[in-house]
């Protein structure tokens, strides 16, 4: 066996993954922030490694 | 020869009309900053294994052989990430965030733990990504487990930093960014005293992916309004994952906070490190697929203890760098940029415990048999 099965059962796996995800919670484009946070006026509020939940 | 010339043409045409396609629907269907993130993520990717730009393996270079190139190219797409954020931070603070996390006594084992573990699995938190996009078995057996890590230790997050940690202390504005710019250029001098003779300096080609990681992590920046991160991305994937499947997460402080509980509810696609995740992998693929003779490595014969080894150390990089606050990419590389004092206790714990992974990765059984 060689890389090209190791590779193809990763990208596969997340491709399902998403679009388990994506048919559970449809995203819905008129709600989208603005293209750029910077300038955008609107604080961010991703998701982050460092951040607290407070 | 012409026909395997116009065969591999059409497949790498192919490739860049994939991940043009991919961009452009989840721009359309998403919305414009969740398709220009997964463009970043691609380019990271594309970077990272197309240049062969990494973490894991310039440490290990510099504990095995003392060989400071990797690091130093590190450190230097730090500082080119730090001379931009830190005046964008002091000017658009309500818009942009940093990497800002407590020091604590968790976070500072957590560090060592992960430096341990990404040594053993020789995978990062972007090299598994990368890794396993590439078809590396050991990075992608182990990228379940990092996710689950990475989902149980944000759920007893607040159990480990009850056990004390600091206020956040954030270095900022002009005085900060020297003092940043100055730590850097400290460091780089004591690797530069340590190194074996005939080491060399960064390569062009590792300057170029300085340059080109210290770019894209700007991007992020501007376009997500947060640094880049990575595990993040992982555990959200795990929580949705145990939610779907029954379990209550009410019960965890990290998961029922507001934040992070109507983000279960959302798509991963409009989560900035989940798509910087997927386009990581998704670039790592398409670098991989595009080389010659790129995919057709054999796997390596590794025993079992080996497999076993990978699953453990998988779920302790994912534990440990949300413990850490963040991997070697949101704590060490974004919370240094940013002027987290953590990301330097974060350096300065794991890579002793680098070192420690290096010694155990043989005894693991992870160096292939040849």
């Amino acid at each position: 066996m060689t890389r090209r099965m190791t590779a193809f059962l990763a990208v596969a796996g997340l491709a399902a993954m998403v679009a388990l995800d994506v048919a559970g919670a449809p995203p819905n484009p008129y709600q989208a922030p603005p293209m750029l946070a910077l300038g955008s006026g609107v604080a961010a509020s991703g998701g982050f490694c460092g951040a607290l939940p407070n | 020869m012409a026909a395997a010339q116009t065969g591999g043409a059409l497949g790498r045409g192919g490739l860049i009309a994939a991940a043009l396609a991919i961009v452009a629907i989840v721009a359309l269907f998403v919305g414009a900053r969740y398709g220009l993130l997964l463009a970043i993520g691609l380019g990271f990717g594309v970077a990272l294994e197309g240049l062969r730009f990494g973490f894991a393996g310039p440490w290990r270079a510099m504990i095995l052989r003392r060989d400071p190139a990797g690091i130093l190219a590190q450190l230097l797409a730090i500082g080119l990430v730090a001379i931009v954020a830190f005046p964008l931070l002091a000017t658009h603070g309500a818009e942009l965030s940093g990497a800002a996390a407590p020091i604590g006594w968790a976070m500072a084992g957590g560090a060592f733990v992960f430096g341990m573990c990404m040594q053993i699995v020789l995978g990062c938190g972007s090299g598994t990504l990368v890794n396993a996009g590439s078809g590396n078995p050991v990075s992608l057996l182990a990228l379940p487990f990092f996710a689950v890590g990475s989902f149980a230790g944000s759920y007893n997050l607040l159990w480990w930093t009850d056990l004390g940690s600091l206020p956040i202390l954030v270095l900022e504005g002009g005085r900060g960014l020297a003092i940043t710019v100055v730590l850097l250029l400290a460091v780089a001098a004591v690797l530069m005293l340590l190194a074996a003779p005939g080491t060399r300096m960064p390569s062009g080609r590792l300057l170029v992916a300085a340059v080109a990681v210290a770019a894209l992590a700007l991007a992020n920046l501007v376009v997500g309004g947060q640094p880049w991160g990575v595990v993040y991305g992982l555990g959200l994937w795990a929580a949705k994952a145990a939610s779907t499947l029954g379990m209550d997460l009410s019960a965890s402080g990290f998961w029922a906070a507001p934040n992070n509980a109507a983000r279960l509810g959302q798509s991963v696609l409009t989560d900035v490190t989940s798509l910087t995740n997927l386009g990581i992998v998704a670039g790592a693929f398409g670098v991989a697929a595009w080389r010659v003779g790129g995919l057709s490595q054999p796997i390596p014969k590794l025993p079992a203890r080996a497999w076993a080894a990978t699953v453990v150390a998988g779920f302790l990089l994912g534990y440990s760098s949300r413990l850490a606050f963040g991997c070697n990419v949101g704590a060490f590389f974004s919370g240094i940029s940013t002027g987290s004092l953590h990301g330097w206790v974060w350096f300065a714990m794991a890579f002793p415990g680098a070192a420690l992974g290096v010694w155990l990765r043989p005894i693991l059984g992870l160096e292939a048999r040849r």
